[in-house]
């Protein structure tokens, strides 16, 4: 692999706190290597800003490999930048060339509002967890793992469904900042669990109720959010959702 | 002084004597008694969850914006459980003879034992919460081997088995927030611990959205704040994971206890450039199927598949026949590192070693597949594209991850892996009911340093972090709650609650006064390196008495000359960090102090100064069979206290893997 630098120009949203309305400054960046992560050209900068006496920029980011769902930046228009199932942390600047610009924005959502510059709140997504996303059962209350075999397919589609990182990107991507990947690929993968099976119906409906209280929009199925997914879930589980949901509505008992 | 307050008895009955004799607390006074649990990864989210269930009252605390985050999620291979399955021959005991051997011998038999006893229960209540482990064509659970091991006792999903486990427990915890028996405090970071009349009775934190400074009450305070690799700048740790909480605690007096046993993870992704931010791991789980080689020819410089097969050198195969690919991570990082130094190291830098799974894909998937399938005399082609398919379904995360990382496929080029900085086995100090030298003050998981000595096995620390927080926990602090029935909440508006806030006011006052002309990140590169030089995978009495001076210097030069930006009443991530690169500049003399101080060679500390003639470590039992345990007693000055570590089951030998 043939290593670069380049030269670029970014240009980043910054803006001070929930109540400011914000704005795009534009910032030179020199020598960036194409061996970096995008997050590190950002820390590559925010050093050179610190050392102007600028402030830095405020962006969410952890684990730095993809997986812990932290990061989350908007990039030329698209979340977590140009490469397909991928997150920010993981994107690397051999995606660019020199002398290329590059607009990075946070999530835009309501439901996800600005803390500061890069930094959104997603805390509606825990919340939505926590009307449903989980299966009641207390430490102690569990029979042999062994006990309840489950058929090998579902298990890997409750697996591809719960790897969900919780970033947002599909709310952030969608038209209408519906979070109906999300919920469908929590539904899904305790719906497809034998473990799931006694409050499915309910989950099913409070997920869905309080997504609506937190302000998502609703899903028109035009496939922005799996498309940008970083882990490639796929909108099946938003058809299982609307399966899981009917048939909830529908049924007398719940 | 130092009571470890191990159960009487033999091994194998102790936690069930313990079980059955320790006091309780009634449903009733449950609900009256408040509990801090500070972190939310797997240890942390687990124990908060299991003690709301219980009906205590929980207020868990967490930096991340979500308890989902914590750095649990990044682990990849698998969490271990003696539930023989496979019928292979594990069971509880080799479990935790597994364990001890695997630490070196320099962990406590009674925990171990109790871990090994409990980790079937926690695969049994992680799939009745539906995590989606991996499981066999007949719907049974899968598993695959770990080093250190000759059984496969690793239950797994995928390369991400962390996550699938942390997001169990986040929703046990969110299920308990939505039960009102939780409050959750997100974007929050503790910054002291408050001791009442001996006892730990709460916390201060600063709210990172606002600046603000909290006072928190808790009848009993849980620090799961995971370790301290981040000490050394670079290492498979998340970027906020920091030593602050059990730091304060140290300060408040908790004992550190074996600050300096960290655990170098041989299969790495090598670093590329000074701008790097942080190392990446590869699963230990790929030396399943991955063989480790270097050319044996020293300075060989042809692409790695251009070299033929007898001019290389397995060199893990070579000299560790009984374990091969599948030593322990000490014992294969030091023998990496003795390849790379020898000059016989790959990539630009000669400083990785190759970690190749053509072999395996071919001979032992690819033909597997190709006897399923009926194809007789498959030619090499066929063997590797359906080897893919199945390599692909083991790992496929993590080798697209390499791909994403490096450029390179795996698939088709061998990865060049090398050892990182990974987890720390060191900690709080904490007796068998997992309680610090503080009353009432409890470390769990990473934090403290209980359950694999100077070296910890793959698999395991998931193991150690449920364990802790599902099944430990909600037994031992009842025992020391059932005394403080009677203890109403106390008020913040303490004398200790107001002086403890102050202090922690004064300190960020004093950090942001400094104005002056260095980054945080510039002290925290320039420690990491003095750790990594000196405490990091060869250490010497010269080295370590060097990096000690270098430490207090660079101290003096970060309370002199930092630069902070921003201000205190706002978000300002970069006044989190300096507050944290303060705590690790502290703790990194403390490392070297402690490494200075045992003068052996044991598990993943290695003095040069103590090794055997082919270069292993040498342990010296006689005088080094006890855990470190430093209290703090002021500026540069710790006491040490030793905690004789006796074997009665286990008996101690020197570790052999060949």
């Amino acid at each position: 692999m043939q290593h670069y630098t380049m030269n670029l120009t970014l240009k980043v949203w910054r803006q001070k706190n929930a109540s400011d309305n914000g704005h795009f400054e534009t910032y030179p960046v020199k020598d960036i290597s194409s061996e970096m992560s995008f997050l590190e050209m950002i820390d590559v900068l925010n050093e050179q800003l610190i050392k102007e006496g600028k402030e830095p920029i405020a962006f969410d980011h952890d684990c730095r490999e993809g997986i812990c769902g932290m990061c989350s930046m908007y990039i030329n228009g698209r979340p977590h930048g140009p490469w397909q199932h991928n997150t920010t942390c993981q994107l690397h600047m051999r995606a660019y060339q020199d002398g290329d610009t590059i607009v990075v924005e946070p999530w835009r959502a309501n439901a996800f509002p600005v803390i500061k510059d890069l930094m959104v709140d997603r805390s509606a997504f825990d919340r939505i967890i926590q009307a449903g996303g989980y299966i009641s059962v207390n430490t102690g209350n569990a029979v042999d793992a062994n006990a309840t075999p489950i058929e090998k397919d579902k298990a890997d589609d409750a697996f591809a469904a719960a790897a969900c990182i919780g970033c947002g990107a599909c709310v952030a991507a969608c038209k209408n900042s519906s979070a109906m990947l999300f919920v469908g690929a929590k539904v899904s993968h305790l719906a497809l669990l034998p473990q799931g099976s006694p409050e499915r119906k309910n989950r099913a409906l409070n997920m869905v109720a309080q997504m609506d209280k937190e302000g998502f929009g609703a899903c028109t199925n035009t496939g922005a959010c799996e498309a940008v997914c970083p882990k490639g879930i796929s909108i099946e589980n938003i058809a299982r959702l609307n399966r899981e949901y009917m048939m909830a509505g529908l049924s007398d008992d719940k | 002084m130092l009571d470890s307050k191990i159960p009487s008895g033999s091994l194998d009955q102790k936690w069930t004597s313990y079980k059955g004799h320790c006091k309780l607390v009634n449903p009733a006074n449950k609900r009256k008694l408040e509990v801090i649990v500070v972190g939310t990864g797997l240890a942390g989210a687990s124990a908060a969850a299991s003690l709301g269930e219980l009906g205590y009252q929980v207020k868990a605390f967490c930096f991340q914006d979500s308890p989902r985050r914590a750095h649990s999620i990044a682990a990849q291979g698998g969490i271990n459980a003696a539930k023989n399955y496979q019928n292979d021959g594990d069971s509880v005991y080799r479990l935790f003879y597994d364990t001890i051997k695997g630490g070196d011998y320099r962990a406590r038999e009674a925990n171990v034992h109790r871990l090994a006893e409990v980790s079937v229960n926690i695969i049994d209540q992680c799939v009745a919460q539906g995590v989606p482990f991996a499981r066999e064509y007949g719907g049974l659970l899968n598993n695959r081997s770990f080093g250190g091991t000759q059984v496969k006792r690793t239950f797994y999903a995928a390369g991400q088995t962390g996550q699938q486990l942390l997001i169990g427990a986040y929703q046990a915890l969110e299920r308990q927030v939505a039960l009102g028996k939780v409050t959750m405090y997100t974007r929050h970071e503790m910054l002291d611990v408050v001791v009442i009349d001996g006892k730990a009775r709460g916390i201060i934190c600063r709210n990172l959205v606002t600046g603000e400074l909290e006072r928190h009450f808790g009848h009993a305070v849980l620090l799961c704040t995971g370790g301290y690799g981040n000490v050394f700048y670079l290492s498979t740790n998340a970027m906020g994971s920091n030593v602050t909480a059990a730091w304060k605690a140290h300060k408040k007096g908790a004992y550190f206890a074996n600050p300096c046993f960290t655990q170098i993870h041989p299969t790495c992704i090598p670093v590329s450039g000074d701008h790097q931010s942080k190392l990446t791991l590869m699963s230990e789980s790929l030396r399943n199927d991955g063989r480790i080689w270097v050319p044996a020819k020293a300075g060989d410089k042809r692409p790695a598949n251009d070299i033929p097969e007898e001019e290389r050198d397995y060199f893990l195969e070579r000299r560790y026949p009984a374990f091969g690919n599948l030593v322990p991570r000490d014992v294969a990082s030091r023998a990496a590192k003795e390849r790379c130094d020898a000059g016989y190291g790959v990539g630009t830098t000669g400083q990785a070693v190759y970690l190749d799974f053509k072999y395996n894909l071919i001979n032992k998937y690819g033909k597997a597949e190709a006897n399923k399938q009926g194809i007789q005399h498959p030619d090499t082609e066929t063997l590797i594209r359906l080897g893919k398919e199945v390599v692909k379904e083991e790992y496929g995360n993590l080798f697209d991850m390499y791909e994403k990382i490096t450029g390179e496929n795996p698939y088709e080029v061998p990865m060049r892996i090398y050892p990182a900085v990974h987890y720390t086995m060191g900690g709080l100090w904490v007796d068998y009911e997992l309680m610090t030298s503080v009353k009432g003050l409890y470390a769990l998981g990473e934090a403290n340093f209980s359950d694999h000595g100077a070296n910890r096995l793959g698999a395991s620390a998931l193991m150690q972090g449920l364990a802790d927080g599902y099944f430990v926990i909600p037994y031992t602090i009842g025992n020391y709650l059932a005394d403080e029935i009677a203890t109403k909440p106390i008020s913040t508006d303490h004398p200790a609650f107001v002086e403890a806030e102050q202090q922690a006011a004064d300190r960020i006052q004093k950090l942001m006064s400094i104005n002056g002309t260095k980054t945080v990140e510039s002290f925290h590169k320039r420690l990491g390196k003095i750790m990594w030089d000196e405490c990091g995978m060869a250490r010497s009495e010269k080295g370590l008495t060097k990096a000690i001076e270098e430490i207090r210097q660079l101290k003096k030069e970060f309370w002199s000359d930092v630069k902070i930006p921003g201000s205190i009443n706002e978000m300002n991530p970069e006044l989190d960090k300096a507050g944290r690169v303060a705590d690790f500049i502290e703790l990194g003399e403390l490392m070297c102090i402690d490494a200075l101080d045992r003068n052996e060679s044991c598990g993943g500390h290695f003095r040069e100064e103590s090794q055997t003639e082919e270069g292993e470590a040498l342990r010296n039992d006689q005088q080094y069979a006890y855990v470190a345990a430093w209290a703090y007693q002021s500026e540069n000055n710790w006491q040490l206290n030793k905690e004789p570590l006796t074997f009665d089951v286990a008996k101690p030998s020197q570790r052999s893997y060949k």
